[in-house]
């Protein structure tokens, strides 16, 4: 494990539950990790792998990718075309080089705000394990040579 | 235009009383975001919610001729309104405003790491700065709400909702596809708990819905299609052919009583005969006769046309096409109703449709009415002889996992009333009434109860039998295990009366996929919010209407049809809806037509155009589109993109969090 390592983590969460989740983590004052940020879209549908992809690209250590469970998206089904292109997007981050454990994907509700906060605390675990993401490193030298 | 504009940002991070500012610097974070190129003005203030807060930002667009205004403060979902009316105050569009959630994703849940939580919440405001860079001015559209109604389902939900809308001085049409209106209630002999009889509140209903100026009846009618959205509907109607010609009948039945066929009558649920030319039942609305072509001679023979040669005013039509009819509509009403679950195929233990003397409970309610197949009088449809012992089985396929989870909410005081039924028709039939609850949740139905529970000749068995068996002599019998007394307990009645479950009716499922509308995991149709938005569907302007959205009585039917035809009144009355601004937006130049987008939308909001160069391009109903995104992020072009969230914002907002 990498000494002083602080994952940099992005989270993107849709408005309807996943945000609000968070929002309840909040008011609950229930703590967890300062290493995540947040993107707020109004549908986990919205979330293109490019995003995630850029992410990686720009140094992110992790990306949580979070939206309503199953059957309670604010628009259908949004959530299932998220579920479908975060497992397409694990396979090809592996041909890239970068560990398919630094992409997770949760269904947080607007209660579970202690599920969100234990969420956060095991991935950023997970993320310290796994140490920094070199690839942007790897990258940049590449668009040098370039 | 704010496009060509050098873009001049301005910054509040709140102190939140101490919410904030006991955790994160605000002062560091203000001057920190004063450096971000574009910025110019950054402030701390300690409500910026309140009205100085507000002013603050007021003064601030006029005074630094500020174009986009970010907050950081508490979460959007709480105050970004607040502050979208400040900005839109101050002279700029609302949507040039951008918010940095500092409170409930960084002040309250790093409470004791001060430093990194300063640090991340410079972050969120940089971010956000990013994306207010690239905001654009975004309208809401207004779109015309037309001024007619379409109610489909003509049960009493439908007639009840048609009424209030067309006594709110709109115009309504209401489709049934029999031939008459009236549902399943015109079926009941009498209704709980009150006992009213059920025709005598029913039909002058039916009259008056069918002489309202208001109201156009599309009887023995479908919904074929149905496009467009709220405020504007495009509605295809096809009318089958009745044969009669609707014009010239005057509903005296001539036609009716010199037919020679008869055939199992739909009303009657089989227990009863009709001609093929018939009423769906007397008291029909409208009261023209149908010819159904599978039993009328000259339609399968060639010969006969008695009808015809006896109408009294030549309203006999054998070559009446199906007819289309057009609307155009603002709002829907679903209000197609149920149907009882099929036990005949699903629970074959029971034996319903292989013994004759096991009936429903609907088909008991044909029994006992006096315009029935019987004339009123309870006989087993085997023998025609009086039924001195009578089981009542309650909770038939409901509330059973193998079967219907959910409960039925009626079979238990409708099976109370048909205990009531037996014994005020036959007063020494014994009655056993076979449940595993009572439910009497609904006014005065535990009262109800209570009054049929003193019955001595009415009792009742805690246990569902498993199996209904049939001795050599042809009598029913069954065990069942009585709870209460701990006893196997076996029943030889002359009749069993299943109280089914219920299920929707067997059109909606394909009604829902017409309207693109959310089904639930029961099949019945999925309301907006089960608690606050329960006439609502998951379609803009399509409101739910009475046992469409699961089993319901009379009251509570009635109540939700009062309630969806008040969201359409309270929609035609203002006379236009706003569309939201978030919607998705397809750069025409940029699109391949590939149609990637258009089976993801859940909505049916994408169609795919071909433009005057022949072109094809995907197009978005923005009066349809919810503005969730999905297209935009499976766009391979780009030029799928989401008002307000388009890949450029946020990948600024990428770039910034992970630079
Ligand atoms: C045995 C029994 C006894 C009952 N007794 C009582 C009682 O005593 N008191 C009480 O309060 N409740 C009672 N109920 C419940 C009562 O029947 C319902 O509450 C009521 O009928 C619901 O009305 P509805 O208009 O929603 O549906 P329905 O009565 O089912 O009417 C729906 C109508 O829509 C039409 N339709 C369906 N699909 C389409 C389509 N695609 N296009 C056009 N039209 C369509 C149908 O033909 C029908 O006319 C009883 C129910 C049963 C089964
Ligand atoms: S996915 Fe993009 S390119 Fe393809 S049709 Fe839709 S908007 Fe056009
Ligand atoms: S944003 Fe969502 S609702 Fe709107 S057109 Fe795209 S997929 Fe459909
Ligand atoms: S709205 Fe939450 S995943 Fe679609």
């Amino acid at each position: 494990m990498v000494e002083n390592f602080e994952p940099n983590i992005v989270v993107f969460a849709c408005n309807w539950c996943s945000y609000a989740g968070m929002d309840l983590a909040g008011t609950s004052r229930i703590q967890y990790p300062h290493n995540l940020k947040v993107i707020r879209v109004m549908c986990s549908g919205r979330i293109n792998p490019v995003y995630i992809l850029e992410a990686f690209a720009n140094g992110a250590d992790g990306v949580l990718v979070t939206g309503c469970h199953p059957g309670d998206c604010h628009y259908i089904s949004g959530n299932y075309k998220t579920r479908k292109r975060i497992i397409l997007l694990e396979r090809l981050l592996e041909q890239f080089g970068i560990e398919k454990e630094r992409l997770r994907l949760e269904w947080v509700s607007a209660s579970e705000g202690e599920k969100f906060a234990n969420i956060a605390k095991e991935f950023v675990e997970q993320i310290r394990k796994l140490g920094p993401n070199h690839i942007a490193k790897e990258l940049r030298k590449e668009v040098a040579v370039v | 235009m704010v496009e060509d504009e050098e873009v001049r940002i301005g910054v509040y991070i709140c102190h939140c009383g101490l919410n904030i500012a006991s955790v994160v610097d605000v002062k560091k974070a203000a001057e920190e975001v004063s450096k971000v190129p574009n910025v110019v003005v950054a402030k701390d203030y300690q409500f910026m919610c309140s009205q100085p807060g507000q002013n603050i930002i007021i003064e601030d667009i006029k005074q630094h001729r500020l174009n986009r205004v970010v907050v950081a403060a508490c979460s959007p979902r709480m105050h970004e309104p607040t502050f979208q009316k400040a900005v839109e105050r101050g002279g700029l569009n609302p949507y040039l405003f951008e918010m940095a959630n500092i409170r409930e994703h960084c002040s309250w849940v790093h409470e004791k790491e001060k430093v990194a939580a300063t640090e991340k919440a410079i972050k969120l405001v940089k971010a956000a700065i990013a994306k207010a860079r690239l905001l654009k001015p975004l309208k809401r559209e207004k779109v015309n709400v037309i001024p007619r109604a379409l109610v489909i389902g003509g049960g009493i939900a439908g007639i009840r909702a048609s009424l209030d809308i067309a006594n709110a001085g709109f115009e309504v049409h209401l489709v049934e596809t029999r031939p008459s209106i009236g549902g399943n209630m015109a079926r009941l002999d009498k209704t709980f708990p009150t006992l009213d009889c059920s025709q005598c509140i029913l039909t002058p209903l039916m009259v008056e819905v069918s002489r309202h100026p208001n109201v156009t009846l599309h009887t023995y009618t479908d919904v074929v299609n149905i496009d467009g959205s709220v405020g504007n509907f495009k509605v295809k109607l096809l009318k089958k052919p009745r044969y009669v010609d609707e014009s010239k009948c005057t509903g005296c039945g001539t036609c009716i009583t010199k037919c020679p066929w008869t055939a199992p009558s739909e009303f009657e649920l089989g227990l009863g005969k009709r001609k093929a030319i018939y009423f769906e039942f007397p008291q029909a609305v409208p009261l023209i006769p149908v010819i159904d072509p599978e039993h009328c001679m000259y339609f399968q023979k060639g010969t006969c046309r008695a009808c015809e040669k006896f109408c009294p005013t030549k309203a006999i039509d054998f070559n009446q096409k199906p007819e289309e009819i057009e609307l155009e509509v603002g709002a829907i009403i679903l209000a197609t109703g149920y149907s009882l679950y099929d036990v005949a195929k699903a629970m074959p233990e029971y034996g319903y449709r292989k013994y004759k003397d096991v009936i429903t409970g609907l088909e008991l309610e044909r029994l006992v009415s006096a315009t029935g197949p019987t004339k009123g009088h309870i006989v087993r449809p085997s023998d025609g002889k009086e039924p001195k012992k009578v089981a009542i089985i309650l909770c038939v396929g409901s509330r059973d996992e193998k079967h219907l989870r959910f409960c039925c909410r009626f079979g238990c005081v409708a099976g109370i009333k048909h205990a009531y039924y037996i014994v005020s028709h036959i007063p020494d039939a014994e009655v056993y009434i076979c449940y595993r609850d009572i439910r009497t949740f609904g006014k005065g139905y535990e009262e109800f109860y209570e009054r049929i529970r003193n019955y001595e000749n009415i009792k009742f068995i805690r246990g569902s039998p498993m199996e209904i068996l049939q001795d050599a002599d042809g009598s029913l019998y069954f065990d069942v295990f009585d709870a209460n007394t701990n006893r196997i307990v076996t029943l030889r009645p002359d009749l069993v009366v299943l109280e089914t479950g219920i299920v929707p009716h067997p059109t909606f499922k394909e009604v829902a996929k017409i309207l693109k509308c959310a089904v639930g995991p029961d099949g019945f149709a999925l309301e907006l919010h089960p608690k606050l938005r329960p006439t609502e569907t998951s379609v803009d302007g399509v409101f739910l209407a009475g046992a469409v959205q699961g089993p319901k009585d009379i009251p509570d039917t009635v109540a939700q049809a009062g309630a969806a035809a008040s969201s359409v009144i309270a929609l035609m009355s203002k006379g236009y809806v706003e569309t939201i601004p978030y919607v998705s937006s397809i750069n025409e130049d940029l699109c391949s037509g590939c149609g990637i987008c258009q089976p993801l939308c859940a909505y049916d909001a994408i169609s795919l155009v071909k433009k005057e160069d022949g072109k094809q391009v995907a197009k978005v109903d923005i009066g349809k589109c919810k503005g969730c995104g999905v297209c935009a992020a499976a766009c391979p072009s780009g030029a799928a993109q989401q008002l307000g969230f388009n890949d450029e914002q946020i990948l600024a907002m990428v770039r910034t969090l992970t630079r």
